[in-house]
């Protein structure tokens, strides 16, 4: 049993014979009943038995299969021979953020979907993304402090607008490099959707919190309450007040609505309004906190992506007694993870899916109780080769005093409106070089779901890093607009 | 930043002026435009429309009535305290131009954001007819303060213990019988606003409402302010809050403002209680 020997002490063959080590979880008929993170952890033990299943690849797909190129073999190794301190600054090298892309990021898709290990049979890859949240855990909760060193001071200033994954991305790594640099909020606190999107069990605020903490151990100025377009402009920023380059990292904000009948019932909620309500304003704290929210019985989610699970599993923590997820397509396609689902069918969330939303019906009151659906087959695959869900004619009822919009979101046209000479989209996106992040304004650049669309946190982050790399590199002469 | 340095009551204390240090906001505010506060980490985002700016002192001024446990706890915010929080100015200003003869009309608090707006329409030339309503004279406000800024100040009270013993929709109905009328604004309680789009309707005079629906970031991230606006959904955060009055489904705006009646409630037992 290879649980007799530590880790470091076992041979290639032994290390090859190690199941992936589960990660401890919340029983799910208590955690659909509060905030608590689901993930529990791994222990050191557990950390360094799935570190050791790692072959050490002389040429490792996991570190091109990461959006940031984080070293994975090494701070894996690290982790087997308990070099822990080692561990953490390996991966601080590449990620800000390790504490939550261990937990949010879609390693199925990354590191893990390319990672050698899995690749044989009924053996599964390495759990990259569990070791990432135990080493970051591990520093977090011991205190231990990025020993990175700070390159001399620059004296050049930097505007960083939008405190999510893209904007901290970019301030860290700006900072690191002697820049001077602000990063500008338009809500009360930082972190962006790290903040008002994704919810305590499945990203702790503590560690959010803690990450930002983080910046302003390296200097980073944050100044919340400063909406971009609004209380100042980003030409304010490069000429008036002397910003020598401008971030510009504000996310895709808008909630997308159906534009069905009904939709301004009351009970009839955009996955941003229940989930920033919920998170940013802890509401599932109220009265303590003053922001309330409407917990529902029946609840209704429409749309299957994360957010969706995200909506659906929250609604469960505030008293539903049903959450039904529905879906126009088929669990297959549905867009969120595969762990998001399976933690929400844990938790009890139901799924009906083929089933798509024609009108919200109300009462004399103007509340919410039930949706009108059309049942849908698949029919013939679209240019992608996707199979497109197509009605049936038959007509199908749901019964329930709240439904939850997750069809995604888009760009918001606030700041992108007010400032000159930024190219956009057709969607409304913020056209940047896919290389180093730059906009058509000359000292602009841009990244993240603002340039992408809806995409994750991960790719917001390697975006950030291209853009910081290019901002330094033209703010050291080396590179010109 | 964010220190209240005046802070007035009216109205027998239910209605209070807050003067704001908030250089950055009054520096770029303008007539019609809208704050959100917070009084502590707890609190919940409040939307309030301007009612006064100080560009040179950096201040914002606020006037609200005291209706629910948040604007409570603003009104126990002392001079010299703080609001934790204050982020603007948010929404689009009022379209401000010479058009002729414009009437603007006031209910209740809604006169505290309609006055920086008179005085824009007064100041670029027209003549301006106020009418400022509330159900009785000690609920009348800022009354000095729109003098000032009208060629005719009219005063309506549901109970006749000051100026019109009425509706300031009966006032407005023998102004637009005698006088051409370029435009029509009305800033008040949802009712007041509904009566006088569809009175301005019949004479066919443009008219400009102000919203103040739920919301909670003011930048069109939640989707909560939604409004139909001549049968499309507009935020008012973003679009607004000032829309055309002949185009807002007021009945639609007033129920959404009720979905949290029952919160609210809540709310205000658990802070009776202290808890």
């Amino acid at each position: 049993m290879y649980r007799e020997q530590e880790a470091k002490y076992l041979t290639k063959k032994e290390r090859r014979a190690i199941p992936r080590q589960e990660m401890p979880e919340q029983v799910p008929s208590i955690r659909n009943k509060d905030f608590n993170e689901v993930t529990l952890g791994y222990s050191l033990a557990d950390a360094q038995y799935e570190a050791a299943r790692c072959i050490q690849c002389k040429d490792p797909a996991c570190i091109k299969g990461c959006p940031v190129g984080i070293n994975i073999p090494a701070f894996l190794e690290m982790i087997v021979e308990g070099n822990l301190n080692g561990s953490i600054h390996k991966v601080w090298e590449t990620t800000a953020l390790p504490a939550v892309c261990g937990r949010v990021c879609p390693q199925e898709i990354q590191c893990e979907a390319v990672c050698v290990v899995g690749k044989k049979k009924e053996s599964q890859p390495v759990g990259i993304g569990n070791l990432e949240m135990f080493i970051s855990d591990w520093a977090r909760q011991n205190g231990v402090k990025n020993q990175a060193e700070m390159a001399p001071k620059t004296g050049k200033r930097i505007a960083v607008v939008g405190s999510g994954p893209a904007g901290i991305t970019v301030a860290g790594d700006l900072a690191l490099k002697g820049h001077e640099v602000t990063m500008y909020e338009a809500l009360h606190k930082p972190g962006g959707v790290l903040l008002y999107g994704i919810p305590e069990f499945r990203l702790s605020k503590d560690i959010v919190d803690y990450e930002i903490e983080q910046l302003k151990a390296l200097g980073v100025n944050i100044v919340c309450n400063t909406v971009v377009g609004r209380t100042v402009d980003v030409d304010e920023l490069l000429d008036e007040m002397g910003y020598d380059a401008v971030f510009i990292g504000v996310g895709a904000g808008l909630p997308t609505f159906l534009n069905i009948p009904g939709e301004d019932l009351n009970g009839v909620f955009s996955a941003n309004e229940y989930l920033t309500r919920a998170n940013l304003m802890k509401a599932f704290d109220f009265p303590r906190y003053d922001t309330p929210i409407i917990p529902g019985k029946n609840v209704a989610v429409l749309g299957a992506g994360n957010v969706a699970m995200d909506a659906a599993r929250t609604a469960l923590r505030l008293g539903a007694k049903n959450v039904t997820v529905v879906y126009r397509r088929t669990r297959e396609q549905s867009p969120a993870r595969h762990v998001e689902i399976h933690h929400a069918e844990e938790e009890g969330v139901q799924f009906r899916f083929l089933t798509s939303p024609l009108e919200f019906i109300g009462d004399a009151n103007n509340q919410l109780v039930g949706i009108n659906c059309e049942v849908m087959e698949l029919g013939e695959p679209d240019e992608g080769g996707r199979q497109r869900p197509v009605p049936t004619g038959k007509h199908t009822y749901i019964d329930c005093d709240l439904a939850i919009i997750a069809i995604g979101t888009h760009a918001n046209p606030l700041l992108t409106n007010t400032t000159k000479g930024l190219k956009l989209n057709q969607w409304g996106n913020i056209e940047a070089d896919t290389k180093t992040g730059k906009t058509t304004k000359e000292r602009v650049w841009a990244g993240g779901d603002i340039t992408l669309g809806q995409a994750t946190v991960i790719l917001a982050m390697g975006m950030g890093r291209e853009a910081a790399n290019s901002i330094d590199d033209y703010l050291k002469g080396e590179e010109v607009w | 930043m964010f220190q209240i340095l005046k802070r007035e009551e009216m109205a027998h204390g239910t209605i209070i002026l807050n003067e704001i240090n908030a250089p950055q906001i009054a520096k770029k505010a303008k007539p019609g435009q809208f704050v959100i506060l917070m009084a502590n980490d707890k609190g919940e985002r409040i939307p309030l429309t301007m009612a006064d700016v100080d560009k040179e002192k950096g201040s914002i001024t606020i006037i609200y009535m005291i209706i629910g446990k948040s604007t409570r706890l603003f009104a126990s915010l002392q001079e010299g305290e703080r609001y934790s929080d204050v982020v603007g100015p948010l929404g689009q200003p009022t379209h401000i131009e010479k058009k002729g003869t414009v009437v603007c009309v006031g209910g209740g608090t809604g006169t505290a954001v309609l006055h920086p707006i008179t005085r824009g329409m007064y100041q670029a030339g027209n003549h301006v007819i106020s009418i400022i309503g509330a159900r009785n004279k000690d609920y009348i406000i800022l009354e000095k303060e729109m003098e000032k800024v009208s060629q005719e100040l009219k005063i309506c009270t549901d109970d006749g213990s000051k100026g019109r013993h009425g509706f300031v929709t009966d006032e407005l109905k023998e102004i637009l019988e005698t006088q051409e009328v370029a435009e029509v604004v009305a800033i008040g309680p949802v009712p007041m606003m509904k009566a006088v789009s569809a009175l301005t309707a019949t004479y066919d005079v443009q008219t400009t409402v102000s919203l103040n629906p739920i919301m909670i970031d003011g930048t069109g991230m939640c989707g909560g302010c939604r409004v139909k606006i001549g049968g499309e959904t507009k935020f008012a955060c973003i679009d607004g809050p000032e829309f055309d009055g002949h185009q807002v489904d007021f009945d639609g705006l007033w129920r959404r403002l009720q979905a949290y009646r029952l919160e609210e409630e809540k709310a205000n037992c658990a802070c009776n209680l202290g808890v």
